[in-house]
């Protein structure tokens, strides 16, 4: 594997780390929601964690990225922490959002470069494309990475941004984390051609496909994609082919998903085979990786302790923030 | 006597067609499904669009739960995530004479089509007489923890367009029977539906064909001392605080608006001239909103008959905020209905 010379073995634990510390974290919100401690709805990224991560970190903390519902690992890399992610779920006065956005929204904050999701989709992308041109502007060696749903692709924004990036060569990465499904509808009734990295040709940009599911091969395909932004060649779509493991939202039981398709992708988890792959390599032994396990369960019960614990906005708050510089 | 009440709507053609079943209850949001499924039988040009409404999911809500195994998949069409382009094709379908029904997945999301329809359906009519006769249902209003982009009540922008109709029902009954019009009038017709109340209100829906004709208010409490005139979520909100002033002598007076476009100029003039004292709410925000239009209106033409200020309540003029205790200070509820009812009774 080419990857790997990319990467250090201390660099190979990092992604390892950051991938069991979006697992964890996931599945400690999954629990919270299902034991009835959670506020509103939230969505799960499960299986989507080498995308987010491997993306990430191959970014330098000046790049901007503009995350979307299934990035929580990108969010978590880039500096926000567990506690005040946490805090943004249950509407904490400390959370990202001080209380005002939901669940995975409104976690923007500047000085980590982290713009934050846009509900409607796919509308991240031209505002993305906007922090690129910003760098050419400026003339700063500096990229903007947004991520985006398959479902999204079908948007006219999508194209309209893929069209602009190329034109005016911004250093703009999108990525298309095509998880087979768009809420309750499978890939096969949003378009006829399902490799949607064939969109870039057309729009004379570079465009490829990854394995979603391939920590190394989503840093290595960014890393390529951002060398190649900021030499001055323009944009990169890239296609993370994964699947989205659990139903859209919390409450989504996602029956309409067959079963032998979750059991494939089960057999390809990002996180358990990233593990496997550097126990094979040598990379660490069963008890350094046990050890970062044990690390990062700590780590996250500690956030959400913490955030549980932390007050809820008080409300005589309520109008304030909707102008800056008041 | 079945229990249709409890189900999650009824598809038994038995109770469809037993127009003495006077009992019979149903969920507000029963009553949208049960509304559709009548007009899709009645008329082949009905036809559904909008995001996961196929196959047994049936949409975000369910609100379709069935239809495409009853009608097939050439009526309840599942479309990408594309709103401007497929509501603009809905269009595109109206003008051919079919009356395509939009499921927007959040009304928030409806933005997202503003320029298809504000642009070329609302004013197709009015430039070369081409009719539009889609509805589009639009999953709306908050209270629910859902954030600033799953709680917009984004009526005011469409009540501001000519062309268009707005509706926003706020019973079980009204949900069928303006749904039922919607869908036969001839324009582009917004259908807010209120969120909250989907599965936590259900009513009393007449079976069979039942329509609630589109710019006719409903006086939903009779009052003497002051009047509290509302819409959708709201309409629950009034009526409790009603209950509460009558319990200390105040005699409210409620009118339901249910269409927002067009309004109902007169049952609006007569209740403000019937008790002299006006109090306007609406869960979006307050900052000119219908409520704004009915206050202007009441002040036009009934200026005379006021003992007091025109009184709005409103959202505030912020993005809905998600947290609860935020999200509580934001919107209007019972207890400060009461309050500003009180207030304006004593002036
Ligand atoms: C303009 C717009 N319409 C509808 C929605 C509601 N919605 C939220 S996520 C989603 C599905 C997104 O699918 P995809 O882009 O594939 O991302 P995934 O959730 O699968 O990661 C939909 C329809 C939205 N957010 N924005
Ligand atoms: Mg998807």
């Amino acid at each position: 594997m080419t990857t790997s010379r990319l990467l250090t073995n201390q660099q190979r634990l990092e992604l390892f780390y950051w991938m069991l510390l979006t697992r964890i974290f996931d599945e400690t919100m999954v629990n919270l929601w299902k034991q009835g401690r959670g506020v509103g709805g939230t969505f799960s990224q499960r299986g989507h964690e080498a995308i987010s991560v491997g993306a990430a970190y191959a970014l330098g903390p000046e790049d901007v990225i503009a995350p979307m519902h299934r990035d929580l690992g990108a969010y978590l890399l880039r500096g926000l922490t567990p506690a005040r992610v946490f805090g943004n779920l249950l509407g904490r006065a400390d959370g990202v959002s001080r209380g005002r956005d939901a669940n995975l929204h409104g976690m923007g904050d500047l000085r980590h470069n982290i713009i934050g999701f846009i509900s409607h989709l796919p509308h991240s992308l031209p505002v993305a494309l906007g922090a690129a041109m910003s760098f050419i502007y400026r003339n700063e060696p500096r990229v903007a990475l947004t991520f985006t749903g398959d479902g999204a692709s079908s948007a006219g924004l999508f194209h309209e941004t893929l069209n602009m990036a190329s034109l005016w060569n911004a250093p703009l990465i999108v990525i298309v984390e095509n998880n087979q499904y768009a809420y309750s509808t499978p890939l096969h009734q949003q378009m006829k051609v399902p490799d949607i990295a064939r969109r870039a040709e057309i729009y004379g940009m570079a465009g490829v496909t990854v394995d979603g599911n391939d920590v190394e091969a989503v840093y290595a395909a960014v890393h390529a994609a951002a060398t190649r932004a900021r030499g001055g060649s323009g944009p990169t779509l890239i296609e993370a082919k994964t699947m989205r493991m659990l139903g859209h939202a919390i409450h989504d039981g996602a029956e309409y998903v067959p079963k032998e398709l979750l059991e494939y992708w089960e057999g390809r988890d990002p996180v358990k085979r990233y593990r496997q792959k550097l126990l094979d390599e040598g990379v660490a032994d069963e008890t350094e990786l046990t050890e970062i396990a044990q690390r990062v369960e700590v780590e996250i019960a500690d956030a959400l302790a913490q955030a549980e614990a932390s007050p809820l906005p008080d409300p005589a708050t309520v109008e304030q923030g909707v102008y800056a510089g008041e | 006597m079945k229990t249709a009440g409890a189900l999650p709507f009824t598809d038994d053609p038995n109770m469809l067609q037993s127009p003495t079943d006077v009992a019979r209850e149903l969920t507000y949001i029963a009553a949208i499904s049960e509304a559709l499924r009548e007009e899709m039988r009645r008329d082949p040009n009905v036809l559904l669009m909008g995001e996961d409404i196929a196959g047994e999911f049936g949409g975000a809500f369910k609100v379709t739960k069935g239809f495409e195994a009853e009608f097939g998949a050439r009526r309840v069409i599942n479309t990408p995530i594309a709103e401007l382009g497929f509501v603009a094709a809905a269009t595109g379908m109206a003008l051919m004479g079919l009356r395509p029904v939009v499921e927007m997945q959040f009304a928030d999301f409806i933005s997202s089509a503003f320029d298809s329809i504000v642009q070329f359906a609302a004013t197709t009519h009015y430039r070369w007489g081409g009719a539009v006769p889609w509805v589009i249902r639009a999953p709306a209003d908050g209270g629910l923890r859902a954030g600033p982009f799953h709680s917009q009540n984004p009526e005011a922008w469409f009540v501001h367009t000519p062309g268009l109709k707005v509706v926003a029902p706020a019973t079980p009954a009204d949900a069928k029977g303006l749904l039922i019009a919607a869908i036969r009038d001839d324009n582009p017709v917004i259908y807010f539906e209120s969120k909250p109340l989907y599965r936590s209100l259900k009513g009393h829906v007449p079976p069979g064909e039942y329509i609630v004709p589109l710019g006719k208010a409903n006086l939903a409490r009779v009052g003497a001392d002051l009047s509290i005139i509302t819409y959708g979520a709201m309409l629950h909100q009034a009526l409790a605080a009603a209950e509460r002033l009558a319990q200390e002598g105040v005699d409210a007076e409620v009118l339901d608006l249910r269409s927002l476009k067009p309004l109902d100029k007169e049952a609006i003039l007569a209740t403000a001239r019937k008790t002299g004292k006006v109090l306007v709410v609406h869960a979006a925000n307050k900052l000119a909103g219908v409520g704004a239009e009915v206050a202007a209106l009441i002040a036009e033409e009934a200026f005379e008959w006021l003992d007091a200020p025109v009184q709005r309540m409103g959202g505030l003029d912020t993005p809905i905020p998600f947290s609860p205790p935020l999200e509580d200070a934001y919107r209007p509820n019972a207890e400060k209905i009461y309050a500003a009812a009180r207030a304006l009774a004593a002036y």
